[in-house]
């Protein structure tokens, strides 16, 4: 081992209890950021899967312009053909072709306008959550079944019940009156009050009839195995879909409010990691600045005997290195260990677990184990104590041999 | 007259001190030759200007004014880095505190300045051994500073100043920490040094026995040179 090495490593041990809470400074920041990052973007990957689940999937293939004005007329033709096509792909979960309209629906009592969407039954179960939130009756049949599901607050605005009919009345592909009497099967809770207030769901074939709508749908909807991998399965989804009238756009675009609550909180949580980052700076600055100062006779002394400037700063930039390097080892080691403990148990705290099951909801929180969520609160550590001891370092230039050596 | 004889050279030598607005002056027209092999010792009272000529003589700071070279090399036209240069592979120092290292052992603090200029390791550890046991300290190399006492201490600084062969080395108030049997035994061994690898020693001190060890002996008062006797 050089000298210089020795040298440096000594020189932390000088004052084991120094070096140590300054160790312990850099391992608690680490491992608090090693934990609080991979659960936050860990809790980040549930918000996006809990409400993609529901209804807007991963991503969807659109008519050009349809998100912006969903008009009646923007259909894919042979939409259930192109979705058993795009269902190949691998990394796709499924994919469910939907007509999307908008309607008057009619109690005995009561007329509301809604959102009429019609699906596949078999493949909508796997894509969305409303099959299974259904608080009273069932889910719809099958694709022919004359039969309609809604919300459960637009159940009790039309104050209406399972088995009830209703009179749904709307305009055509075509410009004709779609009307038709459908009975409740089921009634159905999301935790979303748009949707349970505002959304209803017929079989598709039967929507296609009611609506004129023959072969053709408005969206089709997918779910990909992997949200980390969703661009490639976007870039195969594109390479197969011929027409320039189509689109396809990722949850992002779909749901461009739950992007920017999450860039919020995001925001939120680095200002918080920032001031301790800041914190834990600050102290290492000033653990690095007594070490050089009270060794200012000692550096007189090498600078004396020929040593360069330039090897006593690298000398203390080996300090810190080393320094830095025990503690940032040690808090990945504590983090990692606490955040694969939650990978493999799940974190909840108190109220979670009643919220999650009233809207279907996971309730639990499961760290991400990425390489990234992983080593981002590290790497910015090692980045600032790095520059900080620079400071130090830069200082010894300043020296003179003769003044340094008359320092005590 | 050639150069290589004097290994040092002042002509008219001069460093003041600025205190506020007051010019102290520390050195005044110094005029000096030392020889190759000189075993020379600078006396005086404190404020002489003893430790500031060493100083000056190792490249440590720089003159005010007039010229000094050390091996027919200008040491007041040198940038900091040249005079680390030099002093690395020309200049020994022996310091009144010893001045180690005190987290390297003996062996060490030895090899120190060798790994500076570039010597393996293999080499280093045989050389520092060896020097280490020609200044009686067989047996200590793996102490540290603080494990040793004052003229052990005092042993390796002399072992390091010398490992590296320099053409000069200073040792300022060598004894100064040193009772007299150690004292007496430290001069003995720079005495050895001195004949029988002709390195050429100056010393700064108040210490009547490093004087009587001196074949020169320089005296200095209010920064100038008030005598200078060969013994």
């Amino acid at each position: 081992m050089a000298i210089i090495l020795r040298l440096a490593w000594r020189n932390i041990w000088r004052h084991p209890r120094r070096s140590g809470l300054t160790i312990a400074a850099i391992a608690f920041a680490a491992a608090l950021l090693v934990f609080m990052i991979t659960l936050q973007f860990g809790s980040y990957d549930m918000i996006i899967d809990n409400n993609l689940k529901v209804l807007t999937g991963h991503f969807q293939v659109q008519h050009l312009g349809y998100l912006e004005k969903p008009k009646m007329r923007s259909t894919i033709t042979d939409a259930q053909k192109m979705a058993e096509e795009l269902r190949k792909i691998n990394g796709i979960v499924d994919i469910a072709t939907r007509a999307n309209a908008f309607a008057l629906l009619a109690s005995e009592k009561r007329t509301y306008g809604v959102q009429v969407l019609g699906v596949e039954i078999m493949h909508e179960a796997k894509l969305s959550t409303i099959p299974g939130r259904i608080q009273s009756g069932r889910f719809l049949s099958d694709d022919t079944a004359q039969e309609i599901i809604i919300g459960d607050a637009l159940a009790r605005n039309l104050k209406v019940q399972v088995g009830d009919d209703l009179t749904l009345l709307g305009s055509g592909y075509d410009g004709s009156i779609a009307a038709a009497v459908l009975p409740i099967v089921g009634i159905f809770n999301t935790g979303m009050p748009e949707i349970d207030r505002g959304l209803i769901e017929i079989p598709l074939t039967s929507f296609q009839e009611i609506f004129s709508l023959e072969e053709s749908a408005h969206l089709l909807v997918g779910m990909a195995k992997n949200l980390d991998h969703l661009e490639t399965v976007l870039t195969q989804v594109r390479a197969k879909i011929p027409d320039s009238s189509l689109v396809v756009l990722d949850w992002n675009h779909l749901n461009p409010g739950l992007f920017q609550l999450i860039q919020a909180d995001m925001i939120n949580s680095w200002f918080m990691y920032s001031c301790l980052i800041l914190i834990v700076t600050f102290s290492i600055l000033n653990t690095f600045l007594m070490a050089v100062l009270e060794r200012t006779r000692e550096f007189g002394v090498m600078l004396a005997l020929g040593t360069k400037p330039l090897s006593i700063g690298q000398l203390i930039m080996l300090e810190t290195l080393l320094l830095t390097l025990l503690g940032l080892g040690i808090g990945l080691v504590i983090g990692g260990s606490v955040t694969l403990y939650f990978y493999v148990y799940g974190f909840s705290y108190p109220g979670m677990e009643e919220i999650g099951a009233q809207f279907g909801l996971i309730d639990v929180i499961t760290p991400q184990l990425s390489l990234f969520a992983f080593m981002l609160g590290p790497t910015i550590i090692f980045f600032f104590t790095m520059i900080v001891g620079l400071y130090p370092a830069l200082r010894i230039r300043k020296l003179k041999p003769v003044d340094a050596m008359k320092s005590v | 007259m050639n150069m290589k004889q004097f290994p040092v050279i002042c002509r008219h030598l001069g460093k003041s001190y600025q205190q506020g607005k007051i010019t102290i002056p520390a050195l005044v027209d110094i005029n000096l030759e030392i020889h190759k092999g000189d075993f020379v010792c600078f006396s005086g009272p404190s404020g002489s200007g003893k430790t500031t000529l060493l100083n000056l003589i190792g490249g440590l700071d720089t003159p005010s004014s007039g010229e000094i070279s050390l091996d027919a090399q200008r040491l007041d036209k040198m940038n900091k880095s040249a005079l680390a240069n030099l002093r690395l592979h020309k200049i020994g120092f022996v310091f009144q505190a010893y001045n180690l290292i005190p987290v390297l052992s003996a062996q060490e603090n030895v090899e120190f300045v060798m790994q500076l200029q570039g010597l393996n390791s293999a080499r280093r550890a045989i050389k520092a051994r060896a020097i280490l046991k020609e200044v009686g300290l067989e047996g200590l190399e793996k102490r540290r500073p603080g494990d040793l006492s004052g003229g052990q201490q005092q042993r390796v600084a002399v072992a390091r100043a010398i490992v590296s062969a320099p053409s000069l080395i200073l040792a300022d108030e060598p004894t100064a920490n040193l009772d007299s049997h150690t004292a007496e035994t430290l001069m003995q061994l720079l005495h050895t040094m001195n004949e029988e690898h002709g390195i050429t020693f100056l010393f700064s001190t108040h210490d009547k026995l490093v004087m009587d060890y001196s074949k020169r002996l320089i005296k200095l008062r209010d920064g100038r040179i008030q005598s200078d006797e060969t013994q």
